[in-house]
């Protein structure tokens, strides 16, 4: 057959089946009148090889670990090696904290994620007066770098790649790290790891800022000129759309905040004379998966897409790792339901095969009581094992990309490519990302998104399983993980010890030239990291930038 | 025509989960109530400041860090101080069933715990505040 004949034959093959439907329709009315993804995107009764027409396999779909590497970053994927397994967690104590990494890691997690508590995040001690009743809750408390010792306590920071949720106070924690490390006999070149280090996010998504947006920046590319020189194995950040998907954007939206971040970050390193292919291959993110099964494999395929060509057209990357988008996932915590919380594995199973087929190089798991709580050990083994079959039951693992080629999969991720560039393009008119957030903007669109779904979910035109649908009357929950009120005493009582012991001369000194080095604008990590060997405090070194930076308000 | 309803929406602690504060604040201003959202990260003592200040006839206080057993208390007492023990005070977030009771006792009136509708937030209001 030619091609015309092709062509004809489709159409003709097309019209019979628009006949059966319209039947069809006419006999079982469809259940909606517009289906259509969260973000908006058009979910049409049936994709095929139109609506792929424009799409070039050479340049846009290409192959594994090749520009625009929207098969995936590596050659072979996990042919050669799995996702990194890696379960958020922290709460309570350092030695409590220690305990849940041990169990993590004698059942199969392979690489560690702390969870520090509200206070760390924000650069409080412990016996700060807003810090009262925040201590251990979300995460693990750390004043000083005796709770940072006990926290690796019979962990060999060679042996496993950490991650830490820290942002505005990360120069501190990555100082404390490295401390740990080479009090462990191990050079920070050998250190794996991850910090998140993304304050833009923290002003509309997140809120644990500190210091206004452009001491924030400063902070970030000194973080990035040390690990060049010093820690060559470490992300030195995690772009993170979790938080803004949390917060209640769209797929859409979480790729181009998220990317537009990426955006202000390299052109503040570039701008601070560091070498695009020098430090990009060290860049990181961090991405939410939802429920909507589709669009979020999609999703990361179009943020990888997306990325690869930004680097390229507007940065001038030359080399491949400068390129690639290597990022790790969460399962959605806020489509986790209080109601029938055993459906939540159900979810989180879903959701996390998304991510696989989406190509993550690292993944969490949510536990099923995380609306309730924090997860128990129970809950967290069955959220790790949940990726456990996953990787070796499913066989989703063995071939490269699998969704790849299917109509509607790269439809849709040609059109998040395009809609997400739109909101790039909008924000670059605003003035880029800081511009847009004065002013609101990013912050508006996504509480439209987060009202819609509300409005969607009361008015049952979005069904929530267990909550607007199939509801039973249940018995409170039982066997939920508290932490207890004597934990913040005590954990005051031990800064208060470490105070009394330590140098306090030598300490009262250092934070005194860290001052002046953040006057003058040197780079801050070498103060930082004398001033934690010093067991100065969290509290105490961000006071200090505080001084100096100020702090930034809310608009 | 009865009076127009003015609630102020706080987030007390360090807390920087606002999705469900700001998602309350909207579903109350279209049902017609005036609303003051406070922002995140506040003090008691600001919230009730505010509270005075704006002579609200409802506060609600939002938070999903744990910290609800501390703040959400000190939120009433510190009314009570001031005399204002007339606003009502109602709470949502990651609050387990079992911390329920205690904060009742306290004197927060609700608790709105996740997936909550917001017309249940509002008409629980507006027959409070009417009562």
């Amino acid at each position: 057959m030619t091609c015309s004949e092709h062509k004809q034959a489709f159409q003709q093959r097309q019209q019979q089946w628009q006949e059966l439907v319209d039947k069809a329709c006419a006999r079982f009315p469809e259940r909606r009148e517009n289906f259509a993804t969260t973000s908006g995107i058009e979910m049409k009764r049936l994709f095929t090889p139109e609506d792929v027409e424009q799409v070039n396999y050479t340049e846009d779909i290409g192959f594994p670990g090749v520009y625009p590497f929207t098969r995936g970053v590596q050659p072979t994927m996990y042919r050669a090696r799995f996702w990194t397994m890696r379960q958020y967690a922290g709460f309570g104590s350092a030695e409590e904290t220690n305990k849940r990494y041990k169990y993590l890691l004698e059942n199969g997690q392979t690489g560690l994620s702390v969870a520090f508590d509200l206070p760390t995040q924000i650069g409080y001690d412990s016996d700060f007066g807003l810090s009262e009743g925040e201590v251990g809750k979300v995460g693990v408390a750390i004043d000083t770098l005796a709770d940072m010792e006990m926290l690796f306590d019979g962990i060999s920071l060679d042996k496993v790649s950490t991650s830490m949720t820290i942002n505005a106070p990360a120069a501190v924690l990555l100082a404390m790290y490295v401390a740990v490390a080479e009090k462990q006999g191990v050079a920070p070149e050998q250190l794996r790891g991850t910090i998140q280090n993304d304050v833009l996010k923290e002003y509309f998504a997140r809120g644990t800022y500190i210091f206004p947006p452009s001491p924030s920046m400063k902070i970030i590319t000194d973080i990035f000129a040390f690990c060049k020189d010093n820690l060559p194995n470490w992300n030195t950040i995690s772009i993170s759309g979790y938080h803004i998907r949390e917060a209640g954007s769209t797929a859409v939206q979480e790729v181009a905040f998220t990317l537009a971040d990426g955006l202000a970050y390299v052109d503040a390193a570039i701008k601070s004379g560091l070498d695009v292919d020098v430090f990009a291959k060290r860049l990181s993110f961090f991405f939410n998966v939802h429920n909507p099964f589709l669009e979020e494999v999609a999703k990361f395929r179009a943020a990888r897409r997306l990325w690869a060509r930004l680097m390229k057209e507007r940065f001038g990357a030359k080399k491949p790792a400068s390129m690639m988008l290597r990022f790790h996932t969460q399962t959605a915590g806020c489509s986790l339901t209080a109601q029938q919380p055993d459906n939540n594995v159900i979810r989180v199973t879903m959701q996390a095969l998304a991510a696989v087929l989406g190509g993550t190089n690292s993944l969490h798991t949510n536990s099923r009581d995380e609306a309730l709580c924090l997860p128990t050990e129970d809950s967290v083994r069955i959220a790790l094992r949940t990726q456990q079959v996953i990787a070796y039951e499913s066989g989703v693992a063995d071939s490269v990309d699998p969704l790849a080629g299917s109509y509607l999969v790269e439809s849709l991720t040609s059109k998040i490519e395009k809609q997400a560039l739109a909101y790039i393009k909008k924000i670059d008119d605003l003035g880029g990302v800081v511009k847009a957030i004065e002013a609101g903007y990013i912050q508006n669109e996504i509480g439209d998104s987060a009202y819609a779904y509300q409005k969607a979910v009361e008015a049952k035109e979005q069904i929530i399983v267990g909550v607007n649908k199939f509801t039973i009357e249940e018995a409170p929950p039982e066997n939920l993980l508290t932490v207890k009120a004597e934990m913040e005493v005590k954990q005051r009582q031990k800064l208060a010890q470490v105070k009394e012991s330590r140098d306090n001369e030598a300490v009262n000194k250092v934070l005194q030239e860290l001052k002046v080095v953040a006057e003058e604008g040197g780079n801050l990590m070498i103060p930082i990291l004398v001033a934690v060997k010093l067991y100065a405090s969290l509290g105490e070194v961000c006071g200090v930038l505080r001084q100096v930076f100020g702090e930034y308000q809310e608009q | 025509m009865a009076k127009r309803i003015k609630v102020l929406v706080g987030k007390p602690g360090l807390d920087g989960h606002d999705r469900g504060a700001r998602v309350v604040a909207r579903a109350l201003r279209d049902a017609g109530m005036e609303v003051i959202y406070t922002g995140i990260r506040q003090t008691p003592e600001q919230i009730v400041a505010t509270a005075i200040q704006e002579d609200v006839d409802a506060v609600g206080l939002s938070c999903l860090s744990g910290a609800h057993n501390n703040l959400f208390p000190k939120v009433v007492k510190l009314l009570r101080e001031k005399g204002a023990e007339d606003i009502l005070v109602f709470g949502g977030g990651i609050i387990p069933d079992g911390d329920i009771a205690g904060l009742k006792e306290a004197g927060i009136k609700e608790i709105f715990r996740p997936g909550s509708s917001t017309d249940e937030t509002i008409k629980f209001i507006t027959d409070q505040v009417n009562q």
